[in-house]
């Protein structure tokens, strides 16, 4: 139930986020979802999109580093305590988070997070026990 | 005796020490006698001490004659060391200078004779023959790379592949396509490469390559190790300079236990960086060199400026030419930073054990508040690259903490992009000193 995400280095100067953007878009790719992890000397680009392979070797080809991760895309109710309760049942399963970040588009009354945890199969069954959605491929690509 | 067939132009590295002498000793008298006859800046410079061609009895008086320096090519710019009229030059070659003027360098039909065995005897002594197709990456063009390895590979008898450097693509289409078994290059150029290769997927199971001739740029045994682990192939060291012929002044042979003068044409000394005294076999100083049959521009006791010692005793695969120790350090490229000497060897040292891999890195120093600062920038690469901040964040330290431990000294490391730090001819620039003069504190 993971789904892969990629993320590149960048230096933290002006005008690096754009050139990995721009050429996702010269091939075509729509980027889902991002979030940018920063220092004050670099940064870590993460973005999901549909075709992960092919957006991989375009950014590949002007010459970034990319790393391909697996992560979560959890379905969390949109009101209060819905996060905590979230992070309750990783946290007794013993799973640890290392980030998240929120999707842009809501699925009904459920916000959907993305999440990287260190440990994501063990993170997917926890969940799923205690009956929390996550969106496989499929559903999560439709929503964009 | 190496079990691989020898080139016949090898034999000169088989003599015995007393016939060796001989053909140096008699080599030294006529190319001092020239240089004397022919070259103004040396008769002058013989003359200021009293001395003339007949003062040459033993190959010890060499140590009687003045010092050359880069300078003085510099100086004489272009053909003001030239023992020959242009008629009979056939070749010039050019350093690029990293102030003004480049320096250079002329050849006869009789010296590319030369050039052309020892960098054959340079291949042979890596274990290449008629046999194996070479890509040869080096350079083509006014850097003597190019040619040099070009023509001595051919004189083997061995295919070469005259692709000099760059187009990392087509290297490795043809590396696969041509059945390529060897390749010269600079051995940061080769490491490049390594990493296109794994990132092509195809990895180096499915090449030939067996053998890599690298010179050009100092490295390190642990980037050999490096090299041949993660390619599979054995990695050569070569040694040369473009005042004194180009590639094939020196080369390991299959020992790979420092590198054969090839002594026949070039007479040797270790001196003292500081006083010039020359010292003992076994001492580290700086190499000496003189051309003992280059007739277009002889060369008489030229400082390398390139940091080694001799190794006197005879080496395993049977050659009799001494051998020196690998070169990792110039006394030139040494950098005094907060009144502590630093090498870029010892920075490449520290990386590497952090990583096992070497990232291409620049130093950078800078001065702050009176107080020298140094940077080192490290090129991200997919091996190094992680997901998280914090494990980024961990990578910096523990590089600054190596360097730190190795030459005692703080630096901050940041991890920069791939290909941002400047590369000229496949060669990284190693240092970049942005220290004004005249802000010392």
């Amino acid at each position: 139930m993971t789904l892969k995400q990629l993320s590149v280095f960048l230096e933290n100067k002006p005008g690096r986020l754009s050139q990995p953007c721009k050429a996702l878009a010269a091939a075509g790719i729509n980027i889902l979802t991002l979030s940018l992890a920063d220092t004050e000397q670099f940064g870590i680009l993460r973005v999901m999109v549909r075709e992960w392979e092919k957006a991989k070797a375009v950014l590949e080809k002007i010459g970034c580093v990319v790393n391909v991760s697996d992560v979560l895309a959890v379905e969390i109710p949109d009101r209060p305590g819905g996060m905590e309760a979230i992070l309750s049942i990783l946290e007794t399963s013993a799973v640890n988070v290392e980030y998240m970040y929120a999707f842009t588009l809501k699925r009904g009354s459920n916000a959907v997070m993305i999440i990287r945890v260190d440990n994501p199969e063990q993170a997917a069954q926890a969940l799923q026990q205690h009956g929390v959605a996550l969106l496989d491929a499929a559903a999560f690509f439709r929503l964009a | 005796m190496s079990a691989y067939p020898i080139h016949p132009d090898s034999y000169a590295d088989f003599l015995t020490p007393g016939e060796l002498h001989r053909i140096q000793l008699h080599r030294l008298q006529t190319v001092v006698r020239a240089s004397y006859e022919r070259v103004a800046l040396t008769r002058q410079r013989m003359q200021e001490r009293g001395l003339n061609p007949e003062h040459i009895r033993t190959l010890a008086d060499v140590a009687l004659l003045p010092f050359m320096q880069k300078t003085d090519l510099r100086d004489t710019y272009p053909y003001g060391l030239f023992a020959r009229p242009m008629s009979e030059v056939v070749r010039l070659h050019a350093s690029s200078g990293t102030t003004g003027k480049p320096i250079v360098v002329g050849y006869t039909r009789d010296d590319l004779n030369v050039w052309t065995s020892v960098m054959t005897r340079t291949m042979s002594a890596a274990g290449l023959c008629a046999h194996d197709v070479i890509q040869n990456a080096f350079g083509y063009g006014l850097f003597t790379g190019g040619l040099g390895a070009h023509y001595g590979a051919e004189a083997l008898g061995a295919t070469v592949i005259p692709i000099s450097g760059g187009n990392t693509e087509r290297q490795i289409m043809v590396m696969q396509d041509f059945g390529v078994t060897a390749i010269c290059s600079t051995p940061s150029y080769f490491l490049h490469l390594i990493e296109a290769i794994e990132a092509s997927g195809n990895g180096f199971k499915d090449l030939q390559l067996k053998v890599g001739v690298f010179g050009a740029e100092p490295w390190t045994d642990a980037m050999r190790a490096h090299i041949q682990e993660r390619a599979g192939i054995k990695a050569y060291d070569i040694y040369g300079l473009t005042e004194i012929i180009g590639p094939g002044v020196a080369a390991e042979c299959c020992r790979q236990d420092g590198l054969h003068v090839f002594e026949d044409h070039f007479l040797m000394e270790i001196v003292d960086p500081k006083t010039g005294q020359v010292l003992p076999d076994g001492e580290e100083g700086e190499l000496v060199l003189t051309t003992l049959s280059k007739q277009a521009m002889p060369v008489i006791r030229f400082r390398t400026h390139d940091i080694t010692s001799i190794h006197p005793e005879p080496c395993a695969c049977g050659r009799t030419i001494r051998r020196i120790r690998r070169i990792t350090h110039r006394s030139d490229d040494m950098l005094i930073i907060r009144g502590v000497n630093v090498f870029p060897s010892q920075i490449e040292a520290a990386l590497l054990k952090v990583e096992q891999t070497l990232p291409h890195y620049q130093i950078v120093l800078s001065r702050r508040e009176g107080l020298d600062q140094m940077e080192v920038q490290v090129e991200m690469t997919e091996a190094m690259f992680r997901d998280k901040v914090s494990a980024l964040e961990q990578l910096q330290k523990k590089m600054a903490h190596a360097i730190e431990h190795v030459i005692g000294l703080r630096a901050n490391v940041r991890l920069v992009e791939p290909q941002s730090i400047a590369r000229s001819q496949g060669k990284a620039k190693r240092v970049l000193d942005q220290r004004k003069e005249g802000s010392t504190p």
